[in-house]
């Protein structure tokens, strides 16, 4: 038998009222990877040579460099709010799904990262 | 925490093969997550100059991880394309039941049709790339 209000019985179990904002940037994300994963798998199939150097000087390009920054982070952004979602959903017991999301968002934030170094890197290094 | 009932309840529905395409979507999805960490790796191998590029590629040249790559590409076209569906289906269109089996069978043919068209691309000796 529960006892207290109706307000007491829900206060702290219900939305952190960031709902929407977590819906609306999948969605938004969703929409910015269409033409950033297509551009980027086109240009992978116009690579004449995939050895390091012609790799490298296509990295290097400047709008390549953005572009690519902007596919890594725009992924790992899409994929921490997917993923998120699938541990909410599937991972039972409070403290491993607490552990498994945290898990998750240091996972996507170091991918980011490393994705957006790399780039960096390979863009103002070579060449 | 209190046991609150959750959604969504799978079992009390009859299956129907649109329900298939939505838990592949989130499939796909998780498939694709830890194919960006590959993809972050490749980046990474790049930047680390010829020697770790060598060692990369010839670590994914292996024929098993040449098949994950493929599947990973067959996922991005798949979640791409019902992405797509999914983004409709927010803006308010294409909720009926013929609608919705209609998208679901063009989403798996693209997939298929794409999947053949850019595993032939990439993978096939006279391909863009080997």
């Amino acid at each position: 038998m529960k006892g207290g209000t109706a307000l007491g019985r829900v206060l702290g179990h219900g939305s952190a009222k960031n709902g929407v904002g977590h819906w609306w940037m999948q969605r938004v994300t969703a929409v910015a990877l269409l033409p950033l994963t297509l551009w980027f798998l086109v240009s992978l199939l116009a690579l004449h040579d995939v050895d390091h150097a012609s790799v490298a000087a296509w990295i290097a390009g400047p709008w390549h460099a953005v572009f690519l920054c902007l596919l890594v982070l725009t992924l790992c952004s899409h994929s921490s709010l997917g993923v998120q979602v699938v541990i909410e959903d599937y991972v039972h017991g409070h403290g491993l799904k607490i552990a498994s999301l945290l898990l998750s968002n240091f996972a996507h934030v170091l991918v980011a990262a490393a994705g957006v170094f790399a780039v960096l890197k390979v863009a103002f290094v070579a060449n | 925490m209190a046991a609150r009932p959750l959604s969504p309840h799978l079992s009390v529905y009859r299956f129907a093969y649109t329900m298939a395409l939505s838990i592949l979507h989130r499939m796909t999805g998780v498939a694709l997550a830890a194919g960006l960490i590959v993809l972050v790796c490749w980046l990474m191998a790049i930047a680390g100059g010829e020697a770790a590029y060598a060692r990369f590629t010839g670590f994914m040249g292996q024929g098993l991880l040449q098949a994950v790559l493929a599947a990973w590409l067959l996922a991005f076209l798949y979640h791409f394309a019902n992405g797509i569906r999914h983004l409709f289906w927010d803006a308010g269109y294409g909720f009926e039941k013929a609608q919705a089996r209609r998208s679901a069978a063009f989403v798996v043919a693209f997939a298929v049709v794409a999947g053949g068209v850019f595993l032939y691309l990439f993978f096939c000796p006279d391909g863009v790339r080997s």
